[in-house]
C-alpha cells in the first residue's frame, strides 16, 4: 500500500450530516467485482442536481472533502471508500463518522481525520469564500492547517504507524502465524463447524 | 482444555462482551489492538468478489474453510429463482460460485433449501451459537448477537483479512447497557422497541461501543425479536449489540443441524451459562427505559433515528434546538414530501414491504399472517412478502400462511434481501412511498427517489389493508 504522510489540496465543502453510504454510492452500483471504476458512482442519486456541490466548477480540482457529522453511517460497503478515492478524494475531514467506514477507509489510504464542528463550520465558510484555498491535512504532525490556523487532531497510533509504513493487515498479522495456530490447537472441541452435516 | 468464561474470584466482575472478547483473544499487549480469533465468518456475493481477488494476489488460501459459509442473497431476484436478468448482477452471483469452488467454501446458491438472507441462514443452520465471535461483510451481522456473542459487520479488506488468517486486529471497543425494565404492553413489538431506541440514541449514539440490552422486555422476548433488536445495533452506530443467552436461546440452537450433540452439547451449555454480566460488573455507559412507556413505532425521516409513535404527527424542524438536527430533518421532510404536523396514520402508502433479516423470520411472518388473514391489502397497494430463507418459506407454506397473504392480494416471494435494498430488482420507483420491516429508510435505499417508513410487521400488515400507516387495532 502507498505510504501516507500529508496530503495538501483544494476542498469541497458538503453541508450535510448523516451523509449514509447509500448516499455516498447507492447499492444498484455494487454489482461490479473489482475494486476500481466507482468514480461515476459517487453520490450518484444527488448528482442529477446542478447546484449539488460535486457539480460546481469552483469545486471540481477539490482533493479534500469537508463534511457533517455522521458520515459515512450504514452499510459496511467498502465501496463507498472506492468510490470516493476513484473520483478523486485524498482526505476527508468530518466531525464524527460510521465505524466500518472509518475502518475501511483507513484500510485503503483515504486519511479520514475528526474535528470539531466549530472547526468543520468554520472549514465550509472559508472554503465557499475563497475555493481555492489549500488546506493541509498532516498525519504526521496530526494536524490540519488552513489559511494560518491549526487544528490538532487525534489518530490512533497503531493505525497512523501502518498509514506511514504502508503496511497491509494480512502481512502484519501472519507474522503471529504460530500464535494463531497455538489458539487453534486449544479451542473447544463443540465449537460449530460449517462441513456439511 | 477447557477455557471458561467465569470470572475468578478476586478478579474485576466482568460484562458479557468483555467474556466473550476475553476468550477469543489470540494476541494482546504492545503497541498493537488485540487479535481476534473469529469463530464464524458468513460470505454473500456484495462485497467477498475483491476479497477473494485479493487472496489470490497474494497466493494465499482460506485458512479455516470449515469456519466460513457463503449464501446468495443481495443482488438476487425473489419472483424466480434461476433467472437473473441483469447481466452484471449474474456476473457478481457467478463470480461467488466460482469462488467457492475455488477456495473450497460452502455455499448456499439460489433454489438450495438452506438459500436466503445470510443473517437469517446462520441461527437457522445452529451455526451461530452463544459466546462466539461472528463477521460478515455486512453491517447486520449485529443481529447473530441475540445469542450472546460478539458479531458485527466489516468491510472488504477486513473480509479478506480474515479469509486469509482467521482472525482481526481490533481496539477493544467500550461496553454500554440499555436495560429495558417492565413489560412491553400489548401489541408492541421487538422492532418498536429498537425503534423508539434509535429514537433517544441517534444514528451516532452507540458509536465505539458494545452494547448489552437487558432487562425484563428484553428477558421475554423470543429469539426472534432479539434478533430484530441486535440487527438494527448498528443503526444507532453500536460496534454490536448483544444479549445474555438464557434457557431460550439454548432451546433454540438444541437439534439445529449444527448445534453440538451428547455430551459436547452438556459442555457448551455450561460454558454459556457463565457468559451473563457478573454482578457488579461495569458499563462505561447505561440506558434504562420503560417498557411500559412505549407503543408502535414508524419513522417519518430519511434516518433510522428520525422516528416517532403511529399515534404522533410529522415534526416540525424548528422544534430541534439542535442546528444539524434540523436542518437533517429539513431536508428529509423534503425528500419525503410530508408537512409538519400531518398524523402519521394519514399517510398513505403505495408499498408494503415484508421481510429482511430484520424481520423476515417465520415469527414475523406469522404476525403480519395473523392480522391480514381475511382481509384484502387495500386497493392501490402492493404488498410484497419475502421470507428471509427458503427454510422460511418453507415453514410458512407448511403452516398455510402462503395462501393467507396470497388470498388478501399480496405476493408470496421467494428469499432474499429483496426490497430492503435497491440492488436487486425489488425496488421502489421515484415517488412512490413504503412501509417496509426493514431496517434502512435512507434516501433511495429501496430504489431510487422512493420514500421508506420501517415499520414493525404487525404495523405493516395492518397499513396493507388500511392504505395508510396504521396499526391492528384500527382495522
Amino acid at each position: 500500500m502507498e505510504k501516507i504522510t500529508t496530503h495538501t489540496g483544494t476542498a469541497l465543502p458538503m453541508r450535510r450530516s448523516n451523509v449514509d453510504t447509500d448516499q455516498i454510492i447507492p447499492a444498484v452500483y455494487l454489482k461490479r467485482v473489482t475494486k476500481t471504476g466507482f468514480e461515476d458512482a459517487l453520490f450518484a442519486e444527488w448528482r442529477d442536481d446542478p447546484k449539488f456541490v460535486l457539480n460546481q466548477d469552483d469545486f471540481r480540482q477539490a482533493t479534500v472533502l469537508i463534511a457533517g457529522t455522521e458520515f459515512g453511517t450504514g452499510s459496511s460497503r467498502e465501496h463507498a471508500v472506492w468510490a470516493l478515492k476513484d473520483y478523486g478524494f485524498k482526505a476527508v475531514i468530518a466531525p464524527r463518522y460510521g465505524d466500518i467506514f472509518r475502518g475501511n477507509s483507513l484500510k485503503n489510504g483515504l486519511l479520514t481525520v475528526e474535528l470539531p464542528t466549530e472547526a468543520v463550520e468554520w472549514l465550509w465558510g472559508a472554503v465557499e469564500a475563497d475555493p481555492t484555498l489549500e488546506i493541509t491535512v498532516d498525519l504526521v504532525e496530526r494536524e490540519v492547517r488552513a489559511q494560518g490556523r491549526t487544528w490538532e487532531f487525534e489518530f490512533d497510533d497503531f493505525a497512523r504507524w501502518r498509514l506511514m509504513e504502508g503496511l497491509d493487515d494480512v502481512s502484519l498479522t501472519l507474522r503471529d502465524e504460530d500464535r494463531i495456530a497455538a489458539f487453534e490447537s486449544d479451542r473447544d472441541a463443540w465449537r460449530p463447524r460449517t462441513l456439511p452435516v | 482444555m477447557s477455557r471458561t468464561p467465569q470470572t475468578a474470584e478476586g478478579t474485576r466482575p466482568r460484562t458479557l462482551a468483555e467474556k466473550v472478547w476475553d476468550d477469543h483473544v489470540v494476541r494482546t499487549g504492545g503497541d498493537q489492538p488485540d487479535l481476534l480469533y473469529i469463530d464464524l465468518h458468513l460470505l454473500h456475493e456484495v462485497t467477498s468478489p475483491q476479497a477473494f481477488d485479493g487472496l489470490r494476489q497474494a497466493g494465499r488460501k482460506v485458512r479455516r474453510t470449515d469456519l466460513t459459509i457463503a449464501t446468495e442473497d443481495h443482488n438476487t431476484p425473489t419472483d424466480n429463482l434461476f433467472t437473473i436478468a441483469d447481466p452484471t448482477s449474474r456476473k457478481q452471483i457467478e463470480t461467488l460460485r466460482a469462488n467457492c469452488e475455488e477456495f473450497g467454501v460452502r455455499i448456499h446458491s439460489l433454489g438450495d433449501a438452506e438459500q436466503g438472507v445470510v443473517h437469517v441462514v446462520g441461527p437457522q443452520l445452529g451455526l451461530t451459537q452463544p459466546g462466539m465471535t461472528v463477521v460478515c461483510g455486512d453491517s447486520h451481522t449485529s443481529t447473530h448477537g441475540a445469542f450472546g456473542s460478539i458479531a458485527f459487520g466489516i468491510g472488504t479488506s477486513e473480509v479478506e483479512h480474515v479469509l486469509a488468517t482467521q482472525t482481526l486486529p481490533q481496539a477493544k471497543p467500550k461496553t454500554m447497557a440499555v436495560t429495558v425494565n417492565g413489560s412491553l404492553p400489548e401489541g408492541v413489538s421487538a422492532k418498536d422497541l429498537i425503534l423508539k431506541i434509535i429514537s433517544i440514541t441517534g444514528t451516532g449514539g452507540g458509536k465505539g461501543h458494545i452494547v448489552e440490552y437487558r432487562g425484563q422486555a428484553i428477558e421475554e422476548l423470543s429469539m426472534e425479536g432479539r434478533m430484530t433488536v441486535c440487527n438494527m445495533s448498528i443503526e444507532w452506530g453500536a460496534k454490536a449489540g448483544m444479549i445474555a443467552p438464557d434457557e431460550k436461546t439454548f432451546a433454540y440452537v438444541q437439534g439445529r443441524p449444527h448445534a453440538p450433540q451428547g455430551e459436547d452439547w452438556d459442555a457448551a451449555v455450561e460454558y454459556w451459562k457463565g457468559l451473563g454480566t457478573d454482578a457488579g460488573a461495569e458499563f462505561d455507559r447505561e440506558i434504562v427505559i420503560d417498557a411500559a412507556e412505549l407503543s408502535p413505532f414508524v419513522t417519518w425521516g430519511t434516518n433510522p433515528g428520525q422516528g416517532v409513535e403511529l399515534s404522533g404527527a410529522v415534526p416540525d424542524p424548528v422544534s430541534l434546538d439542535d442546528p444539524a438536527e434540523r436542518s437533517a430533518a429539513e431536508n428529509a421532510l423534503k425528500y419525503m414530501g410530508l408537512e409538519a404536523g400531518t398524523p402519521m396514520r394519514q399517510v398513505d402508502v403505495d408499498v408494503v414491504f415484508l421481510g429482511s433479516c430484520t424481520n423476515g423470520r417465520i415469527e414475523d411472518l406469522r404476525t403480519a399472517a395473523e392480522v391480514i388473514k381475511g382481509r384484502k391489502v387495500a386497493d392501490g397497494v402492493d404488498m410484497m412478502v419475502v421470507p428471509g430463507s427458503a427454510r422460511v418459506r418453507e415453514q410458512a407454506i407448511q403452516e398455510g400462511l402462503d395462501q393467507v397473504f396470497i388470498e388478501a392480494g399480496a405476493d408470496w416471494r421467494f428469499a432474499g434481501c429483496s426490497m430492503c435494498l435497491g440492488m436487486n430488482p425489488d425496488q421502489l420507483t421515484p415517488g412512490q412511498r413504503a412501509a417496509s420491516t426493514s431496517n434502512r429508510n435512507f434516501e433511495g435505499r429501496q430504489g431510487k427517489g422512493g420514500r421508506t417508513h420501517l415499520v414493525s410487521p404487525a404495523v405493516a400488515a395492518a397499513t396493507a389493508v388500511a392504505g395508510h400507516l396504521a396499526g391492528p387495532a384500527d382495522l
